[in-house]
């Protein structure tokens, strides 16, 4: 089992994965879908200032759903990254370094990532509940107004994920189709 | 005439979505356990051993088994013979939207309905897509599903020429199938509607995939067949590949058009949260 750390001390951590590598994630990480990923591009195509640093940052596609009394968080699955593919190719000159969803993405950000030397996290689709084990903090960094799909900064511990995409170009779905 | 109060729709229905949000029905569960013993492949195997450990730590936590707790899809099966308290309320759509809405505070269930162009948050889970069946006597009845969306989104409807047949249907389910890939979270439901008109077959898949679970179908043997070509695309669960990509599939029918042939696939990932309840 391989670990990583984020964000990224240093992102030649990101050479020793290879797809089909179970891995846990540590450390801090943002979440985003459709909505908050909209608000970023109209940010950068204003030319105004991010309202976060996504250097060597890990965006995680989820909306959880509400935390019950005395509870950190909610159910915090991933949403399907393809509906994201289009969004995140201009986030990738700010310094992102990693994202994290379920299900396979397009051929352009299979490209993109080994252009940028970006890795693709396949998490668990539908464990929402066995992923907020994994979840020690929540925090809202912005755009409160999107309800559950604001973006938040989640401080995880082993979290639990396989290498979809390599900053080699490699596909981990194209791997499994025979 | 059966008189039913609608404090006790809104109450039945409040329970009964959160009932299906924390727990999935046994038998949906079963298929899971069965799909676990049979899988081979190891990411795959991997992936289902986790959604069992899932479907666990939600009941016992009483937290959602997925943060998409979906938009809720309300079958009501309504005989003639009811007569409903209406209390304030000015319809049974707005009676069954209070026990909607309650049900998602109560069970913390993320709010995920909102306006279509301005994408305005409701942030009540309201309104529920509620589809009418009437039936005889006094019968009451009401089947919610929480739709997620990550498998509504892959679901699609064509209209068949007549002479394209069970051929043509097959091919559009298979080729439905491939083309939704890991998107919908396999191992799959799904739910096909064949015939009536445009927006009839796509109420008849959905309708269909209350059906799950009973195997008393009049298509039982052709079903089978389709959900074996299916499993033969080796997609596998999480799309990690392997033997199991639907874990059932059941059709409804209705009479059409002797020009048409309308089908519909409705797509439902592995967390079928579905229940139902009677007054």
């Amino acid at each position: 089992m391989k670990r990583v750390y984020f964000p990224l001390k240093n992102e030649k951590e990101l050479e020793l994965l290879k797809i089909g590598d179970e891995v846990f994630i540590n450390g801090k990480i943002f979440t985003g879908r459709d909505a908050a990923h909209k608000k970023l591009i109209e940010i950068i195509n204003k030319k105004e200032k991010l309202p976060l640093n996504l250097k060597n940052s890990l965006i995680y596609y989820t909306g959880p759903s509400p935390a019950p009394f005395g509870k950190i968080v909610g159910s915090i699955g991933p949403t399907t990254s393809k509906r994201m593919d289009r969004l995140t190719i201009p986030l990738l000159k700010f310094g992102l370094k990693a994202t994290m969803g379920k299900g396979e993405r397009s051929k352009e950000i299979v490209n993109a990532f080994k252009k940028f030397k970006v890795v693709y996290f396949i998490t668990f689709g539908g464990c929402g509940a066995y992923l907020s084990q994994f979840v020690k903090n929540i925090k809202l960094v912005c755009f409160e107004e999107l309800g559950p799909e604001a973006i938040y900064e989640l401080e995880i511990e082993e979290f639990p994920a396989i290498v979809g995409i390599d900053i080699y170009g490699n596909n981990f779905f194209d791997k499994m189709k025979v | 005439m059966k008189k039913i109060s609608f404090r006790e729709i809104i109450d039945k229905t409040s329970e009964k979505l959160i009932e299906i949000n924390h727990k999935i029905p046994e038998e949906i569960k079963e298929y899971i356990e069965i799909a676990y013993k049979k899988e081979k492949e190891i990411y795959s195997k991997k992936y289902l051993k986790i959604i069992l450990e899932n479907i666990e730590i939600a009941e016992k936590r009483k937290i959602p088994i997925c943060q998409d707790t979906g938009l809720a899809i309300v079958f009501v099966e309504m005989g003639l013979d009811v007569d409903i308290e209406k209390g304030e309320y000015k319809t049974l759509d707005d009676i069954i939207n209070a026990g909607i809405e309650k049900g998602s505070k109560e069970g913390y269930l993320r709010s995920s309905v909102v306006s279509p162009l301005e994408r305005k948050n409701t942030k009540t889970n309201t309104p529920a897509v509620i589809h009418y069946i009437l039936t005889e006597k006094d019968k009451f009845k009401i089947t919610i599903i929480s739709k997620g969306f990550g498998s509504e989104n892959t679901s699609r409807l064509k209209m068949l020429n007549p002479s394209e047949g069970k051929e043509g249907i097959e091919n559009f389910i298979i080729e439905t199938i491939q083309k939704a890939g890991s998107l919908p979270c396999p191992p799959l439901f799904i739910g096909v509607g064949i015939g009536g008109s445009f927006e009839k077959a796509t109420i008849l898949s959905k309708y269909a995939l209350t059906k799950i679970g009973n195997k008393d179908s009049e298509y039982r043997k052709w079903e089978l067949k389709i959900l074996k070509k299916i499993n033969d695309l080796k997609i596998g669960s999480g799309g990690f590949g392997g033997n199991i990509t639907a874990l059932d599939l059941r059709i409804e029918t209705y009479p059409t058009h002797i020009a048409g042939l309308p089908v519909a696939v409705n797509i439902c990932c592995w967390a079928h949260r579905i229940g139902s309840f009677e007054i």
